[in-house]
Formats: C-alpha cells, sequence, structure tokens
C-alpha cells in the first residue's frame, strides 16, 4: 500500500472505532436521575428555572439520597413533545437513569407519560408540566405528579371574582390545552355560582397583535379572564393600558407570575390589583416559604428575585422523589416495587402547602388566590389573600358531575347566559 | 439531434447565473447524457456490478450489521431516526441538487403524510380517527402526501431559485398554522398521539431491530431509486432544465410539466420519510413541521452535500449525533450554536457539504490514486 | 382595463364590498378600529419589509436573517434606551446597531459571493441561527419591552373610533414619513439613481465606473439599519423575545412575496393587504386569521408569480 493510501485507511479506521466505542455504555457507580426541562426556546427561562428548583432540592439533601450519591443527568428540550421523547429516551436508554423528572410544558408530559408506558422498569416524575391529560384519562402507572395541575390551579378563583362583585366575565385567552384546563378550573365553580361568562376569544397561540380582540371587547363585561402567558400576556397588558382600557383584569397562573411581572421595562400601574391563583406565590407567610425564598436567593445570583412557578414546582417533585429514596434506603430492586410504594405514601410539607398525591398518582394540594401588589422597593409581587387547600383533579365537583363535564375545550364548559 | 454546431444561445434571462460557457457545456452535455441514455440498455446488468467498488459493499455490511453490534438506544434513536430523517432530505436532495428547487417544504408533505395516517388509521384520538385497516391507511395517506406535493410543485413551478425558498417556507409556515388552529381534522396543538406499526408477521415493527431494518430497506430503496432516476431521461431531462430551462423548453421539453413531476416524486419519497416518522415518534403534532423542523431538512441536505444522493443520509446522521450528543460537549444550552455555526460553517467553507470535503480530503491524500475529478454531479 | 383586470377587481371587490357593508352596518366602531389597527400594524409591517425588499431588489440577496437584524436593534436599543432615558436615543441606535451589522455581513461575507444566489441564502439562514442563540445567550429569555416618551403614550380621542392607541398613529405617521423618503432617496438622489441602474444592469453599472461594491455596502446597511429602526419601533408597540425574529422574518417574506421583490411601492401594497387580512381575520374569525395571510399569497402569487408589482426581470 502507498502511504497516502495508509494514512487515509488509518484514519478512516480510527474514526470507525471511535464512532462504535461510542455506542457501548458504561458501568456507573452513582445513582443517576434524569432531568428534563425546556433549556431552548420560548420557554427558555422557566426551564432554566426548572433546573434551579431540582438542584436546590438536592443541594438540602448535600447531593445524596438512600445512601448514594445522587447525579443528575440533565438533557434539554425546546417544549416541542417529540424532542421531550427523544431527550427522556436519551436520558433512559443510552444515559440508563433509573428514575426520570421532567418535563416543564404540558403537551411534552403527555408524550412522555405515553413514553413511560414502553419502560416499565423506570420511574417517571413530573416537573412541571401541567396537562390534565397526563395522568387523568389513559394514565401510567409509573408516572407520578406531586404538583397539581392546570384545572386544579383556578380553582376558588371564581368564588373570589364573584366575591369582588364581576358577575360577568369575556375571556381572553391563547388557544391550546393548557387554558382549556385553566379556564375549566375557573368556570367549575364560578358558573356553578351564578358567574357567567359571557363569550370566548381564543386566540392563536403567539398571537402579537391583540388590537383587534381588545376591540372587541363588550361593554356590559365586567371584568376581563386573561389567561395568556410569557410574552403574550405583556403584550396584552400593555396593548389594552394603550388602547385606553379600563376593565378590572383577573389573571390564569402563568399571567401575572413572575416571569411576566419582571419583564424588563417600565412597571404598569394598571396590573396592580389583578386577581390571579396558582399553586404558590411569591408572598406566602409561613416559615417554609420564606426559608425556600432564602435558600433559593442564596444559592442562585443569576436567577429570578424571587423563585418561579417552575422553581417551585420542580423542587417538590425532586424533594418527594429523593425523599422517597430516603425512605426505601436507595431500594431499586425488584422494578422499583418499594419505591413506587414510598412515592405513594408521601405526604410532606412543602414551601407552598402539603404535598401529597391520590389514587392516579396526581397531585392533591393548595390553590392560592393571589394580586398584585407593590412592594415597597417598587416591584411588582403576588400578594396572598386567600389560600384554598385539599384541592383534587375533580375541581371541587363531585366525581360524577366531573366526569360529565370531561376535559376542557373550546367550548367546554359554557355558561353564556 | 444536433448537438453543438450551433453558436452559444442569445443571452439568457436577465439574472440567469450560467455563464456563456457553463450553459453552452450543459447543453452539449446534457444532449449526449440524453442520447447516451436513449441508447443504453436501462438493465445493463455488467454496467452495474460493474460500478460497485469495495467501500459500497463496506458500508453496506456496516449497516446491516449495525443492529446487532449497537445498543438498541443507538440503533433505534441514532440509526433508525437519522435514516428516515435521512430519506425527507433525500427528496430535498433530489428536488434541490438534481432538479435545482432548493424546497422548504418537504417537511410538509411529511408531516401531512403523517397526519393522514393518524387521521385515517388508528390513534388516541377516537373521534378524528377513521380506524381504516393500516395497509389502506398508509396507501391514502402516501397518495395524498404525494397529491400535495405535486399541488406546491404546481404553485412553486413559476417561480425560480430563491423566490422557490420563500414560496414553499411560506406555505409550509401556512400549513403549520393550518394543523394548529384546527380541531376537527388536525386536533390542533395536542395532534395524535399512539401511533404505531402495526404487528405483522409476528414482529412489533416498532420494536428497535426490526423497525431499523424496514427504515433501511426503505432507505436502501429510495437511495438506489433516485440514483437510477437521474440516468433515465426523465432525471437527466430535469438537470438540464435545471441547468438552463429556456434551452430545454426550446428543445421541446413540458419545463411545468417536469418540474412538477420532479415534486411529486420528491413528495413521494417525503410522504415514505413522513410515515416512519410518524412511526418512531408515535405522534404527531404541529411541533414536528413548524419552521424549525423545515429547515432542519434544509440543513441536513446541506450538510451531506447536495450533489450525491448519499449526502442527505451523512447530513442526517450527522445532525442526529450533533442532537443527541452536542449536549454532553457543549454547555447544554448552547447547541443551537454549535449546529448553525456547523451550518454556517460547512456553507462558507465547503458548499459541496461533507461530501465535498471528502472529496477534496480524497485529492489530498491522493497521490497515486486515479483522479476522480471534484465535484462529480450526475453519477 | 381589460376584460380580465375587470374581472378580477369583481371576483375579489364584490365579497370584500359586501363584507364591508356588512360590517360596518352590524359594529361601526369595531370595523373602523380594525381597519385603523390594520392601518397601523401595516406600517409595522412595511417599516421592516422595506428593509428586505430593497436588498432583494439590489443585490439578489434573499436575506432569511434580517429577522434577526431586527432583533439585535431592538435589543441594542433597548440597552441605550435604558442607558440614557431616550427613546429616540434608542430608535437612532437600533438603527446604527443593525446597519453596522449589515454592513459587516455583506463586506464580511456576501461581497465573496456574488452571484450564489442559494448559497447566499443558506449563508443567512446559518447566521440567523447563529445570531439568535447569541442574542439569547447575552439577553437571556426575557420580555423587554420600551418606555416611549410620554406624548405619544396612552390614547387619543378620534372620530368614530374613541379611544386609539396613540402609538400606533405614531407609527403610522413615522413609516409614512420613511417610506415617503425612501422612495425620494431612490428616484431623486444620486445614489439612489445608482441603485436603480444597479437593479436594472449591474454589469453596466460598473462599467460606468461606478463602485459597485460601495453601493453594495451602503444598500444592504441601509437595509439593515431599516430594520433595526422597526426593531425599536416594533417592540415598543409589540415587545421583544426570542422568536421574534422568526415571526417579523416570516411577515416580511409574505408582504415581499405579495408585493413584488425588489420594490418599495409593492412593498407597502403588499404590508396593507397583509396587516388588514391580519387584523380583520382576528377580530372576525379569529381562529384561522394566521391563515388568511398565507392564503392571500398564495392566491397572489397564483395570478402574478413575481408579485403584484414584481419587476419581471
Amino acid at each position: 500500500m502507498s502511504r497516502g493510501k495508509r494514512q487515509f485507511v488509518r484514519s478512516i479506521v480510527a474514526a470507525a472505532a471511535v464512532m462504535a466505542v461510542a455506542g457501548f455504555a458504561q458501568a456507573q457507580e452513582v445513582l443517576k436521575i434524569g432531568l428534563l426541562a425546556s433549556l431552548e426556546g420560548p420557554f427558555a427561562a422557566p426551564g432554566q428555572d426548572g433546573m434551579r428548583g431540582a438542584d436546590l432540592a438536592l443541594k438540602e439533601k448535600n447531593g445524596m439520597a438512600g445512601g448514594k450519591k445522587i447525579e443528575f443527568v440533565k438533557v434539554s428540550s425546546d417544549a416541542t413533545p417529540d424532542k421531550a421523547v427523544n431527550s427522556t429516551r436519551k436520558a433512559v436508554e443510552q444515559d440508563k437513569v433509573q428514575i426520570m423528572i421532567g418535563p416543564l410544558s404540558g403537551d411534552e408530559g403527555i408524550a412522555v407519560k405515553n413514553y413511560a408506558k414502553t419502560q416499565p422498569g423506570v420511574t417517571f416524575v413530573n416537573g412541571s408540566s401541567g396537562a390534565q391529560g397526563a395522568t387523568l384519562g389513559d394514565p401510567a402507572p409509573n408516572f407520578y405528579r406531586f404538583n397539581t395541575e392546570g384545572a386544579q390551579w383556578m380553582v376558588g378563583l371564581g368564588e373570589h371574582a364573584l366575591g369582588k362583585g364581576y358577575k360577568k366575565v369575556y375571556l381572553i385567552a391563547e388557544d391550546y390545552g393548557f387554558p382549556y384546563s385553566q379556564v375549566q378550573g375557573f368556570m367549575a365553580s364560578y358558573c356553578a355560582k351564578g358567574g357567567k361568562v359571557i363569550d370566548k376569544a381564543w386566540v392563536p397561540l403567539g398571537t402579537k397583535d391583540y388590537a383587534s380582540v381588545i376591540a372587541k371587547v363588550p361593554k356590559d363585561a365586567d371584568a376581563l379572564l386573561v389567561v395568556l402567558g410569557g410574552s403574550d400576556a405583556v403584550n396584552f397588558l400593555t396593548q389594552y393600558e394603550q388602547a385606553g382600557g379600563d376593565k378590572p383584569m383577573i389573571g390564569g397562573s402563568i399571567t401575572v407570575d413572575q416571569t411576566v411581572l419582571n419583564f424588563k421595562g417600565k412597571r404598569r400601574e394598571s396590573l396592580l390589583g389583578t386577581a390571579s391563583a396558582g399553586p404558590m406565590a411569591d408572598s406566602i407567610d409561613t416559615p417554609e416559604w420564606k426559608k425556600f425564598v432564602a435558600d433559593y436567593k442564596a444559592n442562585f445570583k443569576d436567577g429570578f428575585p424571587s423563585p418561579s412557578l417552575f422553581a417551585y414546582l420542580y423542587y417538590i417533585n425532586t424533594k418527594a422523589t429523593l425523599d422517597a429514596l430516603d425512605a426505601v434506603k436507595g431500594d431499586l430492586s425488584n422494578n422499583q416495587k418499594a419505591y413506587r410504594e414510598a412515592l405513594q405514601k408521601t405526604d410532606f410539607k412543602g414551601p407552598a402547602g402539603e404535598v401529597k398525591i391520590d389514587a392516579n398518582r396526581n397531585g392533591v394540594g393548595t390553590t392560592y388566590i393571589t394580586e398584585v401588589a407593590k412592594a415597597p422597593d417598587g416591584s411588582f409581587y403576588n400578594k396572598v389573600v386567600k389560600t384554598v387547600p385539599n384541592i383534587t383533579q375533580t375541581l371541587g365537583l363531585p366525581e360524577a358531575d366531573f366526569k360529565k363535564m370531561g376535559l376542557g375545550t373550546r367550548d367546554v364548559p359554557d355558561c353564556r347566559t | 439531434m444536433n448537438s453543438s454546431s450551433s453558436a452559444s444561445p442569445a443571452a439568457g434571462p436577465r439574472g440567469t447565473q450560467a455563464s456563456p460557457m457553463a450553459r453552452a457545456s450543459a447543453r452539449t452535455l446534457t444532449e449526449a447524457r440524453i442520447e447516451r441514455s436513449r441508447t443504453a440498455n436501462p438493465t445493463d446488468w455488467r454496467a452495474i456490478f460493474g460500478a460497485i467498488r469495495l467501500r459500497h459493499l463496506l458500508v453496506l455490511v456496516f449497516v446491516i450489521a449495525y443492529p446487532f453490534v449497537a445498543t438498541p438506544f443507538f440503533t433505534f434513536q441514532i440509526g433508525a431516526q437519522s435514516l428516515a430523517l435521512g430519506l425527507i432530505a433525500l427528496s430535498l436532495t433530489f428536488l434541490g441538487g438534481y432538479g435545482g428547487m432548493v424546497s422548504l417544504a418537504q417537511m410538509t408533505v411529511a408531516g401531512l403524510a403523517a397526519y393522514a395516517l393518524a387521521i385515517f388509521g388508528s390513534s388516541s384520538n377516537l373521534a378524528i380517527s377513521l380506524g381504516w385497516p393500516w395497509w389502506l391507511a398508509l396507501i391514502v395517506a402516501l397518495a395524498l402526501a404525494t397529491l400535495l406535493a405535486a399541488g406546491i410543485g404546481w404553485l412553486s413551478v413559476r417561480t425560480e431559485g430563491i423566490y422557490t425558498i420563500m414560496i414553499t417556507l411560506a406555505v409550509g409556515v401556512a400549513f403549520f398554522y393550518l394543523a394548529q388552529q384546527n380541531y376537527t381534522v388536525f386536533n390542533g396543538f395536542q395532534g395524535f398521539s399512539k401511533i404505531a406499526p402495526p404487528v405483522l408477521f409476528g414482529l412489533d415493527w416498532h420494536d428497535p431491530v426490526p423497525y431499523y431494518f424496514l427504515v433501511l430497506a426503505c432507505s436502501l430503496a429510495g437511495y438506489f431509486f433516485v440514483k437510477h432516476l437521474v440516468r433515465t431521461p426523465f432525471g437527466v431531462a430535469l438537470q438540464g432544465i435545471r441547468d438552463n430551462p429556456r434551452r430545454m423548453q426550446a428543445l421541446g421539453f413540458d419545463v411545468t410539466a417536469h418540474r412538477v413531476a420532479a415534486y411529486a416524486v420528491a413528495g413521494f419519497l417525503a410522504a415514505v420519510g413522513g410515515v416512519l416518522m410518524v412511526w418512531y415518534n408515535g405522534r404527531i403534532s404541529p411541533g414536528t413541521i413548524g419552521t424549525g423542523a423545515m429547515i432542519n431538512i434544509l440543513i441536513i441536505a446541506v450538510l451531506g452535500g447536495m450533489k450525491h444522493p448519499i449526502g442527505a443520509f451523512v447530513g442526517a446522521i450527522v445532525f442526529t449525533l450533533l442532537q443527541n450528543f452536542a449536549i454532553d460537549l457543549v454547555d447544554r444550552e448552547r447547541f443551537n450554536l454549535v449546529i448553525g455555526g456547523v451550518f454556517l460553517a460547512i456553507v462558507l467553507f465547503s458548499p459541496d457539504g461533507l461530501l465535498g470535503l471528502w472529496q477534496h480530503l480524497r485529492n489530498r491524500l491522493a497521490g497515486p490514486f486515479t483522479h476522480r475529478g471534484s465535484g462529480r454531479i450526475h453519477r | 382595463m381589460s376584460r380580465k383586470a375587470w374581472g378580477l377587481w369583481l371576483l375579489f371587490g364584490l365579497p370584500i364590498a359586501v363584507f364591508v357593508v356588512w360590517a360596518i352596518w352590524d359594529n361601526y366602531s369595531l370595523f373602523f378600529k380594525t381597519f385603523l389597527n390594520g392601518l397601523t400594524l401595516a406600517s409595522l409591517y412595511f417599516l421592516v419589509a422595506s428593509g428586505f425588499t430593497l436588498v432583494f431588489g439590489l443585490m439578489r440577496n434573499v436575506n432569511l436573517a434580517h429577522g434577526s437584524l431586527y432583533l439585535v436593534g431592538a435589543y441594542v436599543g433597548w440597552v441605550v434606551g435604558e442607558q440614557t432615558g431616550s427613546w429616540v436615543l434608542a430608535v437612532i441606535a437600533g438603527f446604527l446597531a443593525a446597519a453596522a451589522l449589515g454592513l459587516l455581513m455583506q463586506v464580511l461575507v456576501f461581497r465573496h459571493m456574488q452571484g450564489q444566489d442559494l448559497r447566499q441564502t443558506l449563508v443567512t439562514i446559518g447566521l440567523s441561527i447563529v445570531l439568535a442563540d447569541l442574542m439569547l445567550w447575552i439577553w437571556g429569555a426575557e420580555i423587554y419591552t420600551f418606555d416611549p416618551p410620554a406624548w405619544i403614550y396612552g390614547s387619543t380621542t378620534l372620530p368614530l373610533v374613541n379611544k386609539f392607541p396613540t402609538y400606533r398613529l405614531f407609527v403610522l405617521l413615522a413609516s409614512i414619513v420613511i417610506g415617503v423618503g425612501l422612495w425620494l432617496m431612490l428616484a431623486r438622489t444620486r445614489i439612489g439613481m445608482m441603485i436603480r441602474a444597479g437593479v436594472d444592469d449591474r454589469a453596466m453599472l460598473a462599467a460606468s465606473g461606478v463602485n459597485v461594491q460601495r453601493v453594495f455596502a451602503l444598500t444592504f446597511a441601509i437595509g439593515a439599519g431599516l430594520a433595526g429602526l422597526a426593531g425599536v419601533v416594533g417592540g415598543t408597540a409589540l415587545s421583544i423575545s426570542p422568536g421574534e425574529d422568526t415571526r417579523y422574518l416570516l411577515a416580511s417574506l409574505v408582504v415581499v412575496i405579495v408585493g413584488g421583490m425588489g420594490s418599495v411601492v409593492g412593498a407597502a401594497i403588499g404590508a396593507l393587504l397583509i396587516g388588514l387580512a391580519e387584523q380583520f381575520g382576528l377580530a372576525y374569525a379569529p381562529t384561522y386569521s394566521v391563515v388568511f395571510t398565507f392564503v392571500i399569497m398564495v392566491v397572489a402569487l397564483a395570478f402574478k408569480p413575481r408579485g403584484l408589482m414584481g419587476k419581471n426581470t
């Protein structure tokens, strides 16, 4: 063989060898736990905060659980279900994690749940996904969600709105699954107690220009129910003020949360007083919450001024995962039977209330009704005005009624007149 | 047929990129090849077997033995996924490299095939899915997608070059929004899940090894189909149309019909890729056919090199590896930067993609090798 | 007008006329508000698309990084606005930052690829991905809004529509001024003459002794600068966050496809059509409003493959 040819063949063989070696897994001594959050795309900021929440839970345990050293295998998605499943599959099948925490968004949750069914030997714990479908219809026996979901987050807000005299509301919401469940949660008790949602304006996801939607707001609405998230919410709120709108607003769980209140720009005074509801609030007045906020601030100098919804949700899910490991002393044998029983028995006092799950492995928890207020330093935060504990997936309705209602969609539930 | 005697044609349409020399050589080359392909025996077995080289055999052995040496993860997520993506990218390579029409709507066509399979077959959404037998749903899905591709082709055929990119991008985005907003047919934002390949001959085709072979078979079929097609009169005429449409029109070819047919053929390839993708993911939703996914196919095709069908698969393998493992090498948040940077580097320094780089390397290390020449277009 | 033209006008004009009459009768306040919203959105789209069509018209460069230039101008403008407290300075900073980036892109990259359209387009795609991630890295994924001066914030009371956001009227005014200015520059100044000559016949322009590369660089800088300016202006109306670049790129694309590449008047017409369609869609048929814009594009192309005002080059 000539020299050139030999060099050539050698380099090819070397390249092939590298590729082949990469395909074989290596044995590990620590316990690997997969952690999935969306670090790309529109949910990048919540995703980062989610990971901070998980890191905080691990730090509290000094990196150990069940007598073993815990190592997070961090994988990312871009809030699309396909990428979420791909990343989960990589963590489970390639990196060989035995427990998987994640994902972040609703539809990813349903996709990961479906994947979980194909991997019965691995335990999947939710990150912050709030879609009803992840545990409600067709649940997976190895998928656990320690947080409450989107519809549960709005229970109690309906009564609060009626209490403020808002008998007729006009809905403006994004046209996809998460707002559907949020609206269902709101309307479950609002309609039952006599409130009317006079019309629903579903806008396509990603709408930035709300001028025409604002123009359509009927004159006889007492308040606006706004279930938008992220930059859509900021845009709507700014444009509504610019258009001279003056109706009071009720917000969904991510409409006036930290990511929205912390947008970089001038604070709009019109936001003050906006009611909202969610599984946590910035100003919960309990020692557990204050400790959580202090720990978050101390550990993450580059984080938000106060932990966001996503940090909190990932925190409680991770803490439940690690606590159960401690309970069974790291025993994951026999298809993780003992471990899963320990997970089912979880019941601890989280920063924002009790953390436990129902028979469907879905969280049963507290919802906080809040209103936007101004802190002494001029920043905006959510002040707790009411606490509603022990909310289950049936949203406070009798189970038969809830089953009849079905999952929230564009037209379900409806109480127009 | 008169070939090279006439003078170089009058100045083509303003803005035509080919220089007079290139146009002349393209013309003579095209005419010569059409002659040759018309007179040559298409099933000349000796010619086919003579063209097989050692490297072809090596690659064949490797891809067939791969699932038996690699882990199920590597077989399924890396191997099968890259081959399925490669098939969709192959449709773009065919359309763009050989037809000169870079269409960003290939993922859209693949997506429609996937949606049609979910709607006509069985999925998690019992209200919409019709539940037809899988083979019937498959045929309908492929047919509908090919029809859509022909429609997109008809729309885009009057445009050229970069206009085609823009128009196909816009059509793709329109379809994305339609799928996202419509709940009666496309089930909006959630899409469909639980779409699985059938259980045939006692094998569950969703298992890594059977699925891999299914995808491999389709990919090999697609690859050889494209290789064969570009040597047929149709394929050669297509390349002529790519190089100089006015001349081909003057020679009597129906340029529009050829182009639309090319779109349809590419659409069929993309449709097969789409069906394989939906069987891989088990679900389809608007996110799968969004702008990012559409541009990814272009990235894959360009990465590998649009001059030869194998480029699509090379690009797909590299892309899938990057997607899965860049997170372990680079700060996990920045791998979009990695992918974009690699793409940019390839386009800036090696416009023929990785294949071009490979060719360059071979020429460098060649020495006593026989010179194959760079940038072989039509082999 | 020819028979065919009459036929087309009737085919499209009649249903639109019927709709307009019905809408005014049904809720005239909503109709005029939506009309005005459409005009103002169109003015924003025109600002963004004018730079895009200028660059394409002269240099045949489909700059798919146009959206990234928009976002860069917006972010830099925001930083300057925050530091100096002046919104006007932010606008100027946005213009200059994007123009500088555009100049760099042209001189360092595109200049060496003259004539290779597809390659240029691919490079712009790669650049847009890289720029988007860099911006995400530097400025994070939070939402940024601008603080316009008080005299253009709030609402004004107009006849027929009651309260209308003052800022949007300002955008409408600004885009008319800029549009007219652009047209004047192209039609009346020497530079404009050179640009128009270059669009028609690049080789002759070079042969007549003009430094074509300098003209190209200047044009690209202006086109990019317009995008940056639109970034600050648009960001004030509609906030900035990652992902805005794709959105405005697509909007520019559709506007320019419908209106015709390389024509500033075409960009204006395209923007009007698209802006009005989007707003009316959102108001009267929100579910499919986004698809309307693309349907218009498809229909326009079916009749005129080079856009409504496109030059037959």
